[in-house]
């Protein structure tokens, strides 16, 4: 059961490494919030199994709901942002 | 027998959310444009972390934290298509023009 955990956190991994590059070298800012989207989305699953894998579920929980909300409002506050100010594309 | 079933069923679900989480990361590496990025971005987290969550909250079985798992997927399936439509009508009113057939990848007529 533990191995298992073990494993899809790994995979995981690899699937918030993939978007890293389109943060990194994303050709316009808005590239770059969307990757940071989704590796906060990917992060509020690795906060949950690892809540599994150690056994410690309740306390984990609570700890991905309050990122998933400030993954959300980060991106909408950013889109907001670019929106009044202007922001040509890069 | 129960116990069993509601396990594989669990680990069963969450392995379908990574898969899908895998092949939305690939999407945001590989399409050639913002808009279809973000199309596949936003559309295939909201149905990993609806696969992955609803599959956790099996394997915890029924009491507090598996409502909670559930309402994480309820905020989730409400707030991720939400900041991708600002992030994407920001875009456009950037002057982001989106790539078709005439154009190459960073927008430029060719």
């Amino acid at each position: 059961m533990n191995i298992a955990i073990f494993g899809m956190m790994l995979a995981l991994v690899v699937a918030v490494l993939l978007p890293l590059y389109r943060v990194v070298k994303g050709p316009t800012v808005f590239d770059r919030m969307m990757g940071v989207g989704v590796i906060g989305t990917k992060a509020v699953l690795l906060v949950c199994l690892a809540g599994f894998a150690y056994q410690r579920v309740d306390m984990f929980i609570d700890i991905a709901i309050s990122y998933a909300m400030l993954n959300f409002f980060g991106t909408v506050v950013v889109a907001k942002y670019l929106d009044h100010s202007g922001a040509r594309e890069r | 027998m129960i116990p069993a079933i509601a396990t594989a069923v669990g680990i069963g679900l969450v392995v379908a959310g990574i898969a899908f989480a895998l092949i939305g990361s690939i999407g945001v590496l590989r399409l050639p444009d913002f808009y279809t990025r973000i199309h596949a971005a936003s559309k295939l987290d909201t149905i990993s972390l609806g696969l992955c969550m609803t599959g956790l909250a099996i394997l915890q079985g029924p009491d507090l934290n598996a409502v909670k798992l559930i309402l994480i997927f309820v905020f989730a399936s409400i707030a991720n298509p939400a900041a991708a439509n600002a992030l994407g009508r920001s875009a456009i009113r950037a002057g982001l023009e989106p790539w078709s057939a005439g154009r190459d990848r960073k927008g430029a007529r060719r």
